[in-house]
């Protein structure tokens, strides 16, 4: 049972010693500096940018980040629109497949260019090749947004008073070609190695050894599950996501595709201590995320190994541990760290099917989301992470009695305003979601039957869950959600399509321009060098204190949803 | 803002050819070089094509080696999981059906010894293999059916079973299948 550990180390392992180096070439990157790929890709963005007109040297204002990248969503939100409702009669869809309906083409355009990747549609029978390589778009962009808006507020941190933070679509297409293409090459070349199909032709029809026949959906995979691990994406090519043979053949590419998945927001954190050269602060922040990490990671582990209690009644072997939901080649152990690490981290691909973890396993999983700041996705977990930074020295502040003050800069009431609006948006979307939904439900079970594909508490949970996921642009879901009752319409009906959406987009955008907005005024305040007086936010008790804040203001809002549900299933279950 | 609505249209084109065209064609042209050539490798007895190497496949009849249970029965035009939760009583149901058939095609073996992923169906509908255990707790079966002595099959099985990275020694259905119908 324990074999499985030393893979999982390794995992963890792998990440730490490729994300250091990582994040220095990422600070490289936003500081202008000399790299070896500039020979190739200097002469890339230049073309990039004479073809579309612009100045890549003209400085923002903070403002004007942000106008530029709503912008810039805006314009993808109405192409992603018109490709998903249209693909039917649009070339590359030898499956024939149909477009989609406007709710549906609504949550999958939103969700996609929100890096959410929640989907509500099977990529097998749900989108044509068109709409796949069109989505892929936008795991490269979203992401791109993000780390693009994580510069911004490096840039703003540094030690000087300005309005001039650098050029948006120049931090945007750099996040693009520098940080995310030169990886997605490589790991979609490794995984086009390892059996990920990567063909334009559609369907095969084989006769089995047994003699039946059987189907087998195909695709360009191979370039879609690089960048989606990558960009912290998640959406699956195909309905099973990294569970199906095809998206995740053996072990070795389950090692690669997690950390893939993980290296960039991991890099993130050293690209700013590179950047501002403050280490410290980067292992400060790292240590506070990697403690909460593991808090979620290990007893999911050891749950998953040790397998379900009631299956465990009948009497038969839990050597394999609970393989509901579960694939051989990847095993209970590793699936179960894959599941918060995609949780901790907005990805949300899954190699399992959550729906059937053990209880506190699902507890952890939306924990994560909850918390949405244990490494978080592409530049914005770092962007959430600030957020609870901003909150803590203020209360320190307070505490010891001094001016609140992060990297010579006074925090005031305009910027914790901001920050606690921003803090709280996170539990306002999910439990309100959630309760409109319970309510729904719980007034006319009969008519709502097919939401739930499991009763009690677990269907309680697989509503939390969709919200949850939804809120921290995570993207998997109890994916049993829609299918009760023998339904096979999925979560794929007006409420879940529209109600998702909404949260989607403003759980996305909201957390990008609040902390991008604070970042902008601090950097126009004087500059206040450091003095013995002066918090140090680089040291262990500031790691505590932001860890405090993380666990009270989670614990506080989601205390009761969770004893609703995962606590409620664990101990019934007892 | 006006005067970057152009400027940012024409940009989202120029990223729509070079990551939506572009890209996937680099990925495109370099899988051909790879073992299935991008097409997704397949598997041949007496060159014809019986299935998918990654793919597991429906093997229901007593003479072969059994897969997991499959969600989407092993239909690899959709894929997918049963989302039934730990303490869903249906669920837990089906579970112990599927024990209690087990034991009925494989009357000799203890209840003890069939391992969970025999009896929970895959996260993918797809997964194409089973554990050592999974495999050995059906020798006595298939050694009935075809007439062959244990020994042999699980002399095939111990020649076939690979361990990978996460030290769980596994087998893949569909291989062991073929080399158990080359098997006098």
């Amino acid at each position: 049972m324990f074999t499985e550990i030393p893979g999982i180390i390794l995992m963890f392992v792998l990440l730490i010693i490729l994300a250091i180096p990582f994040g220095r070439y990422i600070g490289k990157v936003f500081n202008y500096e000399p790299t070896r790929l500039d020979f190739l890709l200097n002469p890339l963005d230049n073309l990039f940018f004479k073809l579309s007109g612009i100045n890549p040297n003209k400085q923002m204002n903070w403002k004007q980040h942000l106008g530029v990248m709503l912008l810039l969503n805006l314009i993808w939100f109405l192409l992603s629109m018109f490709i998903l409702m249209n693909m039917g009669w649009l070339p590359l869809n030898p499956d024939k497949n149909p477009g989609m309906n406007p709710d549906l083409a609504f949550n999958t355009a939103i969700s996609f260019i929100c890096n959410t990747n929640l989907q509500h549609y099977s990529g097998e029978s749900g989108i044509s090749y068109l709409g796949q390589l069109v989505l892929m778009l936008w795991q490269f962009l979203s992401a791109g947004i993000g780390i693009a808006a994580a510069a911004v507020v490096f840039v703003a941190m540094k030690e000087r008073t300005t309005e001039q933070l650098g050029n948006f679509y120049s931090f945007f297409i750099r996040s693009c070609t520098r940080v995310l293409l030169p990886l997605a090459v490589v790991v979609a070349i490794i995984l086009a190695f390892n059996g990920a199909p990567m063909t334009f032709n559609g369907k095969d029809t084989i006769t089995t050894l047994q003699g039946d026949t059987m189907q087998v959906s195909r695709g360009p995979a191979a370039a879609f599950i690089a960048i989606k691990h990558l960009g912290t994406n998640g959406g699956g090519f195909f309905g099973a996501n990294s569970a199906h043979p095809f998206e995740n053949p053996n072990y070795f590419t389950n090692i690669v595709e997690m950390v893939a998945q993980m290296i960039i927001p991991v890099a993130m954190l050293f690209a700013m201590g590179y950047m501002l050269k403050r280490r410290k602060l980067s292992w400060m922040i790292f240590g506070v995320m990697t403690i909460g990490f593991l808090i979620l990671t290990v007893p999911t582990v050891l749950a998953e190994l040790q397998g379900n209690p009631a299956i465990g009644k009948m009497g038969i072997s839990q050597s394999s541990g609970n393989m509901e939901g579960k694939e051989v080649r990847i095993g209970s152990g590793a699936s179960a760290y894959w599941s918060i690490a995609t949780t901790v981290i907005s990805t949300g691909s899954v190699n399992a099917m959550h729906d059937s973890f053990m209880p506190l396993s699902g507890m952890n999983q939306l924990l994560a989301m909850m918390v949405n700041c244990f490494y978080g996705g592409c530049g914005v977990g770092f962007l959430n992470f600030y957020i609870f930074v901003i909150i803590a020295v203020f209360i320190s502040g307070l505490m010891v009695g001094r001016t609140p003050e992060f990297l010579g800069k006074k925090i005031e009431a305009k910027e914790m305003k901001i920050a606690s609006i921003i803090a709280l948006l996170h539990p306002f979307l999910i439990l309100t979601g959630t309760a409109l939904a319970s309510y729904i439900y719980a007034h006319n079970p009969a008519a709502y039957a097919a939401w739930l594909n499991n009763p009690g508490s677990h269907g309680f949970s697989e509503m939390l869950y969709e919200y949850t996921s939804s809120s921290a642009n995570n993207g998997s879901g109890f994916e049993g959600l829609g299918y009760g009752n023998g339904s096979s319409v999925g979560d794929n009906t007006l409420w879940w399509n529209i109600t998702c959406g909404v949260v989607m987009l403003l759980s996305r955008f909201l957390p990008i321009i609040g902390p991008v907005a604070i970042a902008g005024i601090l950097a126009g305040k004087k500059f206040i060098p450091e003095s013995p007086g002066t918090l140090k936010t680089d040291s262990a008790t500031f790691g505590i204190m932001v860890f405090a804040v993380i666990f009270i203001i989670a614990a506080l809002s989601f205390f009761p949803a969770l004893s609703l549900g995962p606590i409620a299933e664990y101990f019934g279950m007892k | 803002m006006k005067q970057h609505i152009l400027p940012a249209i024409k940009l989202t084109a120029i990223c729509l050819v070079f990551f939506s065209v572009i890209y996937p064609l680099v990925i495109w042209v370099i899988a051909k070089a790879s073992p299935g050539h991008g097409e997704g490798e397949t598997v041949s007895v007496n060159g014809k094509i019986v299935g998918y190497a990654l793919e597991g496949q429906s093997f229901t009849q007593d003479k072969y080696f059994n897969g997991r249970p499959s969600a989407v029965n092993y239909n690899a035009a959709g894929s997918g999981g049963s989302n039934k939760g730990p303490s869903n009583p249906e669920y837990l149901k089906e579970v112990q059906n599927r024990i209690d058939t087990f034991l009925v095609h494989n009357p000799t073996v203890k209840k003890e010894a069939i391992p969970s992923e025999l009896v929970t169906a895959s996260g993918s509908g797809l997964d194409p293999d089973i554990t050592l255990q999974g495999a050995l707790v059906q020798v006595n079966r298939i050694a009935r059916a075809r007439n062959i002595s244990n020994e042999k099959i699980e002399a095939l099985i111990q020649s076939q079973k690979n361990k990978s990275l996460n030290g769980i020694e596994k087998l893949n259905v569909l291989q062991l299948n073929i080399a158990l119908d080359k098997l006098k």
